[in-house]
């Protein structure tokens, strides 16, 4: 088939997984994967189930347990509130009773469900991936569209293995040069949503490129691709390469043998055409980048740590203003304070958007030797990354340095299993989203990289991480 | 789905941007079912203080917006994450639109699916319609899905636009789920010609 026309690769992934287009633009797009996590209400099966109607591809969906397990423990029998139990025994009742490979509680595979898909190989180039949850974006990072999807659409996708879609706007962000020490993907997420706004990349797939994305590893690419909600985007993606490649081969689900050369073969072609044109374009210097935090509640409140607090007085327009003060009154800042000068009470580690292995070993070379100052727990993303944090003793690191080395799931980013900050409590978090009681009622959050939070426990403040890095 | 036709209501502003999922439907009460009547847990923060009394100053708590079916607000209202109870809590509470300058794409998505109709509208628009009922509190706006319009009394008709299959499945109360399987065989042939081209994903 000739396509004449250069073409995006969010658009070579929609053309392959067209089943039809109406004429007024509505697209169904065929699904070649679906995660589920267990914070779907169980409607989302009876929605199928009432109808009479089977569950069309059960293969190709995968479930895990993340947001309701409790991190102190495996077993059900301690999760004391009934709710939550209803909800962790639910997904693994749904799950079995349709056919859907379940990675439970008790399987070292369990984990938050963006961490799990691409462990296990799930998550491919060129697939076509959804997930009844907003960081489905995540899976992007291995060349995939992936899109979040509510939960009337998971029933449609359960019965018909596809979702109605108008194609989406395309969006490149390129970000150019060397990424300085001490620097990382959540810095570079930071910074972009600090630049483009919370609804920056709204209606957009969003596709990272430039030699500071080329020259991330994966799981820092995941990183990237996590947050593109947070600047509204449909979907983030990384055209995949030879490191991609090297991060899938011989992973469980991934393609084997000649199967896996035929993928590769296909896989190279995943690419944007040189001219393609994007609706926007975005550029950012790496070399510039500094480590991040946030002072506000949105991921866009973002500055560098050599910052200050900013002043609600001198935003640009009264709503700005308004908003900024609003701001500062829930996190409980003054104007001029330095970022540096901020205690926090307790830090958290953890997340889909940092609990991989490289995050904990960041954040381990950081603690290495030293002392919290703070409670701080740390929470890896899957049981595999648990397992391989143990054999290279990050687990004893972090212990001795006085960290709680948890169980994995979701835990204090969303706050729904017994893992919270207190009301009034700071938090240095390595989560995705500082939202007006996310972590908990009145709690306060400040988004950072694992390194810095690392650094913010040591310190009991935030702090620059390049001051504690000396040969590290 | 029931199926969406005119009306006329009270409408309530929230004049404030980015207004969260988070704040709409705190993601503590994400295990409630929606048998339980989600609509008592709408805004929850925002309504209740921690005892559980209502704040008097928020708007849906003042005598003459309880009743409304219609929020207006600033941009990127429903931003955040993807959880359906965000609308299913508006819907519950009686709320049927909800207009703004944009919307988080997820939330936005969603209302389709459950009755609810987001309307974007330009942001002097809302700034107007703000302003309407800032000045003139209790004031009621009609919404015309049909005609694809916004009125106040005596005021200019504001349109606004919307996809044709989503407007139709709105108007009709349609199921999607059923909609689609009128196209399995596409779907069968699809699924057909990509295993046949190759031998993943499996
Ligand atoms: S870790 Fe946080 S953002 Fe990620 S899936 Fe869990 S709750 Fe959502």
């Amino acid at each position: 088939m000739g396509h004449s026309r250069p073409r995006t690769l969010t658009e070579k992934i929609w053309d392959s997984h067209k089943v039809l287009e109406r004429d007024d633009g509505q697209t169904l797009l065929y699904i070649d994967r679906h995660f589920m996590g267990d914070d779907l209400l169980p409607d989302v099966f009876d929605a199928v189930r009432d109808k009479g109607l089977r569950f069309r591809r059960p293969d190709r969906t995968f479930a895990t347990q993340d947001h309701y397990v409790p991190t102190t423990s495996r077993d059900i029998g301690s999760v004391d509130d009934p709710e939550r139990r209803a909800m962790l025994e639910a997904v693994a009742r749904n799950a079995a009773a349709a056919g859907i490979t379940f990675f439970g509680m008790d399987d070292p595979r369990q984990g938050i469900v963006h961490v799990v898909g691409p462990e296990q190989g799930l998550s491919l180039p060129g697939m076509t991936i959804v997930c009844g949850d907003s960081h489905t974006a995540t899976h992007g990072a291995l060349g995939a569209l992936a899109l979040g999807i509510g939960s009337s659409e998971v029933s449609h996708v359960l019965a018909t293995q596809t979702l109605w879609q108008v194609k989406p706007k395309t969006m490149r962000i390129r970000v150019e040069g060397r990424l300085p020490h001490g620097v990382s993907a959540k810095d570079i997420i930071l910074s972009i949503i600090g630049k483009i706004g919370v609804s920056g990349a709204t209606g957009h797939v969003v596709e990272y490129a430039g030699s500071a994305v080329r020259a991330l590893s994966v799981e820092a690419r995941m990183t990237l691709c996590n947050m593109s909600v947070e600047a509204g985007a449909r979907a983030g993606l990384i055209a995949p390469d030879e490191a991609t490649f090297d991060y899938l081969q011989g992973r469980p689900y991934a393609p084997k043998d000649d199967a896996w050369q035929n993928a590769l073969r296909s896989w190279r072609d995943l690419a944007s055409d040189p001219d393609a044109i994007f609706d926007r374009e975005v550029t950012l210097d790496a070399t510039d980048l500094a480590p991040m935090v946030t002072w506000g509640i949105t991921p866009a409140d973002a500055g560098p740590i050599g910052g200050r607090v900013p002043d609600p007085a001198k935003a640009a327009n009264a709503e700005s203003q308004e908003r900024a003060a609003k701001a500062l009154a829930y996190m409980g800042l003054a104007p001029g304070t330095p970022f540096e000068a901020i205690a926090v009470d307790r830090v958290f580690i953890g997340s889909c958007t940092n609990s991989r292995l490289e995050d904990l070993r960041a954040a381990a070379a950081i603690v290495d030797g030293r002392q919290s100052v703070v409670p701080a727990i740390v929470v890896p993303g899957s049981g595999l990354v648990k397992r391989q944090a143990e054999a290279e003793g990050l687990d004893l690191i972090f212990r001795k340095a006085g960290f709680e080395w948890r169980e994995p799931g979701c835990s204090m980013c969303i706050a729904v299993n017994g893992d919270y900050v207190e009301p009034g409590q700071r938090c240095a978090s390595t989560s995705n989203r500082n939202f007006v009681g996310r972590q908990g009622r009145g709690a306060r959050t400040h988004l950072m990289s694992p390194a810095m939070a690392a650094a913010a426990a040591v310190t009991g403040r935030l702090t620059d991480v390049r001051k504690l890095l000396g040969g590290r | 789905m029931e199926a969406f036709r005119p009306f006329t209501s009270v409408a309530a502003a929230m004049p404030a941007p980015d207004i969260d999922t988070d704040q709409i439907f705190p993601a503590r009460f994400l295990k409630k079912t929606r048998k339980q009547g989600l609509g008592q847990f709408l805004f929850n923060d925002l309504r209740y203080d921690e005892d559980g009394s209502e704040r008097a100053g928020f708007v849906l708590n003042q005598p003459r917006y309880r009743q409304a079916r219609i929020l207006v607000a600033e941009r990127n209202f429903g931003c955040g994450s993807s959880r359906e109870q965000a609308v299913y809590t508006l819907f519950d509470f009686g709320i049927r639109s909800v207009i703004a300058p944009s919307f988080g794409d997820i939330f936005f998505n969603n209302c389709f699916k459950n009755g609810l109709l987001p309307i974007p509208l330009a942001p002097a628009v809302v700034a107007t319609l703000l302003a309407l009922i800032r000045n003139m509190p209790g004031i009621e706006f009609r919404i015309d899905l049909e005609g694809q319009n916004v009125s106040a009394p005596d005021g200019p008709r504001y349109r606004f636009e919307i996809d044709p299959l989503r407007k139709q499945s709105l108007l009709q109360g349609m199921d999607e789920i059923d909609f689609t399987l009128g196209y399995s065989g596409s779907i069968d042939r699809f699924e057909r010609e990509q295993e046949a081209g190759m031998d993943w994903p499996r």
